[in-house]
């Protein structure tokens, strides 16, 4: 029971993106295109899976005073995985996600899970809490990739909604900035209603 | 003039924040005042050019002098890591006064992603050192000036009166997303 709210914290309650404004960076980076946020997504999730288990696992081995830097070994192990593996299967998307699939080494999501959840708990929970985290993170720019798409090119997933061209400043830099401000404030006026 | 179109891009039109979206973090976080944004500003060129120097020196002479260049991500994390705790711990003997002025802004440089894109950025152009060394510099720089502008509005925006849901990070980015589309401007330039 308990293990399904480990899970499900991270969609709304404690959502990465839009509650705790975690890793801003690839958020606004790498949704000009739905398809595209979510790929970053699932690369983050993987490797928050991949951390938090181990993490979970070692944690008491590991003397206080160096266990960032332990931590950030673990975590740079399972990005570089990522980053092979995306660049063997998935060419296209990798090479649109560029810089950010290394940089996910430094997203302050995988670290700050990492520890203030993983190395004071078990590995099933930490693995939930990872999926949770993850799929919660993947959903925030998956959304903020549709409304970008949408505004920007008229569409969704690459399938045509509206006529036209849409207004190209929601694919380029400044629009994610907006798009994200906004969604941010209605999440904001939400939880407080 | 290839070193000026080089300094250009990188500081105006290709500006490290505000169309890159590396260093979000610090931009968001210690922007409320112009002179804590200038003390990150100065801590993060520091950092930036010497961090880009050694990673370089180490990617080019032991990374692909043993053949291990997919382990260029760990190398790079953990020597950005131990570089900004020497340089902390040399600042605080060498220079006291420089040490309180960039002091409590080095341990957040550390997970500033600007300084590993930057690293990894410099070979996936094909840089050499010296090219390297200069884009990093022009980077830092662009950094701090999009940092100090954006801190410079944020002191005026503090008098405004903001709707509540807005208040905060919303108008933040709300405002950096214009400041981006005046960055835009840039764009003919190189």
């Amino acid at each position: 029971m308990s293990q399904i709210k480990h899970f499900t914290k991270g969609f709304f309650k404690e959502n990465p993106i839009l509650v705790l404004i975690l890793g801003t960076c690839p958020t606004l980076a790498t949704t000009s295109s739905a398809i595209n946020g979510i790929g970053m997504g699932l690369a983050t999730t993987f490797v928050l899976i991949g951390s938090n288990v181990v993490i979970s696992l070692i944690a008491k081995l590991i003397p206080d005073k160096v266990r960032i830097p332990a931590y950030v070994v673990v975590i740079a192990t399972f990005v570089t995985i990522v980053d092979l593996l995306m660049q063997a299967y998935v060419p296209s998307l990798y090479k649109q996600l560029g810089i950010f699939i290394p940089l996910i080494v430094v997203n302050c999501i995988v670290l700050g899970r990492a520890e203030a959840f993983a190395n004071k708990n078990k590995v099933l929970p930490s693995f939930f809490d990872g999926l949770g985290m993850g799929l919660g993170f993947a959903m925030a720019l998956g959304i903020l990739g549709s409304i970008r798409e949408l505004l920007g090119a008229g569409s969704i997933m690459s399938i045509k909604l509206i006529e036209g061209d849409g207004m190209l400043v929601f694919i380029l830099a400044p629009g994610a900035f907006i798009a994200l401000g906004y969604l941010i404030a209605i999440i904001n006026r939400l939880r407080k209603a | 003039m290839e070193y000026i179109l080089l300094i250009i891009s990188a500081i105006f039109v290709n500006n490290i924040v505000l169309s890159q979206f590396l260093g979000i973090c610090p931009f968001l976080g210690v922007s409320n005042k112009v002179s804590t944004a200038m003390g990150m500003s100065a801590a993060v060129l520091f950092v930036i050019v010497l961090a880009t120097i050694v990673t370089y020196l180490i990617h080019v002479y032991v990374l692909m002098a043993l053949h291990i260049e997919y382990m260029q991500t760990i190398t790079f994390i953990l020597v950005i890591a131990a570089l900004v705790q020497m340089v902390e711990i040399i600042l605080k003997k060498v220079s006291p006064s420089l040490y309180q002025a960039l002091g409590i802004f080095l341990p957040l440089i550390t997970t500033n992603c600007a300084v590993l894109g930057v690293a990894i950025l410099v070979f996936k152009k094909n840089y050499m050192l010296f090219e390297g060394v200069i884009f990093a510099g022009a980077t830092a720089i662009g950094f701090g000036l999009a940092l100090v502008i954006f801190a410079g509005i944020r002191e005026h925006l503090d008098m405004m009166a903001i709707p509540k849901g807005m208040k905060g990070i919303p108008i933040s980015l709300i405002t950096a997303g214009i400041l981006a589309m005046a960055f835009m401007g840039f764009s003919g330039l190189v």
